[in-house]
């Protein structure tokens, strides 16, 4: 066995060497840090929750058995029920499905818009960077919150409204982010070379500008979805997300904050899912940073 | 060797705008290349020297309309390209290439070879994708790699390497002119001359025509056929290799030629140091640019641009201490020096 094992070794070194690609070598990197495969677990976790769940606890979440109503954890209500006798961890379990949903979709409509404006600022500079670059200023401008909730009050209060409002509240920290990102690449030398080539702008921006723009953004699109979770539930507890009886997570702190005294599992339950998701997704980040920050390699 | 022109270039001028205050009031012009004119056989090196900042690569870039120039003409196989359109430009690119200074930078580092190497037909639609990486495999072996480099990263070559990827993609759609800057100057010595033999090999093979850029007098005697340097934006002389190696004629040119190290501990050396430092190409000198640091100053080099004539049979300066004599007197006077 100890004779074998440089061997093995030796091989897998050989194969990496030859498939190691720029997103391989981030993956090994990626995994060599605890805290974010730790992440990523939580993550994954949730992830499978929002998928699968659903289908294991699928007997009425919005059952009202008004018999049961604000049990205290037990073995027959794991996690407790809530002001109207419902189960707390099934609903727990069907919110993850909305929080996910709403974190993915809001940050990849933020991703696509954001990208698409950024690139456009970046490559083709002047008064069309200056265009953007302004109107992105005074969006920052707003407290991300506040300009939430004005959209919602334009669009009418509901979680796909919600989920827009928060899209469109991240676009400029992304187009801001791709912009400086491409600001730098389009001086690279091979950015050069394929217009020497004779490349088409748009052929250059998508097959050179883009790919090697991306990596700040999956990053910091893994710690946005983190935020987008958190705003949807600000959101949903302000009561401008989902709307009863929608089991999201927000809403469900809303609806027990006067039981805090009396039945505060009502509160710590939903409030500890979306801890735990945003930490999941936080750590998951910095891990995918260092892997994929060209500043922290050697 | 044919003596065609296979590129012309007619006062080439690139003025930068220098920029200042609030609404971008332009207020001077940076001369990066001040009213250059050259040509370049075809199947010939055309080098072209100087120090940084003197405008050799802006002038490289300009041939392929990288940078666009604020003047001028650029004639190659008998098309103006300054007056084509951006789209017919693209087109034309098939035919001059480029050669990058930096290995390092001038590859996508997301790329495999594979890619980097097809691109070119990719965009020029030649081949089909069968033969383009039957092509891209064999390009490969001609610059000394093996096929099995295809499928690696840019990381996995070494700076030399990389160079020669950058040299095969340059002769993919196989072009008639390669504009090279600085190709070795990223690269160690003893693999400078791998690649500059390389280059030499291919020019042969593919009957190239090479516009040279560098700031090594010593790599470019050894690969060009005529040498033009440059100063300040102005070409100061231009001439065949061996003439202006011999008999340098512009003291801009002799003190560079003085200042290359000669391999023998015996060699009395006659350095001729320039004084100051090259000037503000914003605010260029008065008359010829080089006056403020030229050993054979005289009145006039002050007041009047001096212009690039050609003194002997291809063999063009341009300064004031030859304008007024012939060829005979340089002759005698440098016999009585």
């Amino acid at each position: 066995m100890t004779e074998l094992a440089p061997k093995i070794d030796g091989i897998t070194k050989e194969k990496v060497i030859k498939t190691s690609g720029p997103w391989r070598e981030a993956w090994n990197g990626f995994r060599k840090s605890k805290v974010a495969v730790v992440g990523a677990g939580i993550v994954l976790f949730f992830i499978l929750l929002a998928i699968f769940g659903p289908l294991i606890a699928k007997e009425g979440i919005n059952d009202q058995v008004l018999g049961d109503r604000l049990l205290p954890p037990s073995a027959e209500f794991w996690l407790g029920t809530d002001d109207l006798g419902r189960d707390i961890l099934s609903r727990i379990i069907h919110g993850a499905r909305i929080s996910l949903w709403v974190g993915f979709f809001s940050v990849i409509g933020s991703v696509v818009v954001g990208s698409a404006l950024g690139i456009i600022a970046g490559y083709y500079g002047r008064w069309v960077d200056t265009i953007i670059s302004r109107v992105f200023d005074i969006m920052l401008a707003f407290p991300s919150i506040l300009l939430a909730i004005a959209i919602i009050s334009v669009l009418g209060p509901n979680l796909q409204n919600a989920l827009i409002a928060i899209a469109i509240i991240n676009v400029p920290n992304f187009g801001r982010l791709i912009r400086s990102k491409v600001l730098s690449i389009k001086e690279d030398e091979y950015i050069t070379a394929a217009k020497g080539i004779g490349m088409k702008d748009a052929r250059i921006l998508i097959s050179h500008i883009l790919p090697n723009s991306m990596a700040p953004v999956i990053v910091q699109g893994t710690l946005a979805i983190a935020t987008a979770i958190l705003e949807a539930a600000a959101l949903g507890f302000l009561g401008l997300g989902a709307q009863a009886p929608m089991p999201e997570w927000g809403k469900m702190l809303a609806d027990s904050k006067n039981y805090l005294q009396s039945a505060p599992w009502t509160m710590i339950f939903p409030g500890m899912a979306i801890m735990l998701t945003v930490l999941g997704f936080n750590l998951m980040g910095d891990g995918l940073r260092d892997a994929l920050d060209p500043r922290m390699k050697n | 060797m044919t003596t065609k022109p296979l590129l012309k270039v007619e006062n080439l001028k690139k003025y930068f705008p220098v920029k200042k205050g609030l609404l971008g009031k332009t207020v001077g012009y940076v001369k990066a290349v001040d009213d250059v004119s050259f040509y370049v056989n075809e199947g010939e090196t055309l080098g072209i020297v100087g120090e940084s900042g003197c405008g050799k690569s802006t002038t490289g870039r300009m041939l392929m309309r990288l940078l666009e120039p604020t003047e001028g003409k650029v004639e190659f196989d008998g098309k103006d390209l300054t007056s084509l359109t951006s789209e017919e430009m693209r087109k034309t690119r098939r035919d001059i290439q480029m050669v990058f200074q930096d290995p390092y930078a001038s590859l996508n580092p997301r790329h495999t070879i594979e890619k980097i190497l097809e691109e070119p037909l990719v965009v020029h639609g030649i081949d089909n994708s069968k033969e383009r990486k039957k092509k891209v495999r064999e390009f490969l072996e001609i610059v000394g790699l093996s096929a099995y480099h295809a499928k690696r990263y840019p990381h996995q070559f070494s700076g030399g390497q990389r160079q020669r990827i950058g040299i095969a993609r340059a002769l993919m759609t196989n072009p008639k002119l390669i504009i090279a800057d600085e190709p070795v100057s990223a690269l160690d010595v003893s693999i400078q001359s791998q690649v500059l033999n390389l280059m030499q090999d291919l020019q042969k093979d593919f009957n190239l025509t090479y516009i040279f850029i560098a700031h090594d007098l010593g790599v470019v005697r050894h690969i060009s056929d005529r040498v033009g340097v440059m100063y300040l934006g102005k070409m100061v002389e231009i001439a065949e290799s061996e003439q202006l190696y011999a008999q340098p004629l512009h003291p801009y040119t002799k003190a560079l030629l003085s200042a290359v190290p000669v391999p023998d501990p015996n060699h009395q050396k006659e350095q001729i140091l320039l004084e100051g430092d090259i000037p503000n190409p914003a605010n260029p000198p008065s008359g010829c640019t080089f006056h403020t640091r030229c050993p054979a100053k005289m009145d006039i080099c002050m007041k009047a641009i001096p212009k690039l004539f050609e003194q002997y049979s291809g063999h063009s300066v341009a300064c004031h201490l030859y304008s007024e004599l012939s060829g005979n007197d340089i002759k005698q006077m440098e016999g009585s020096l």
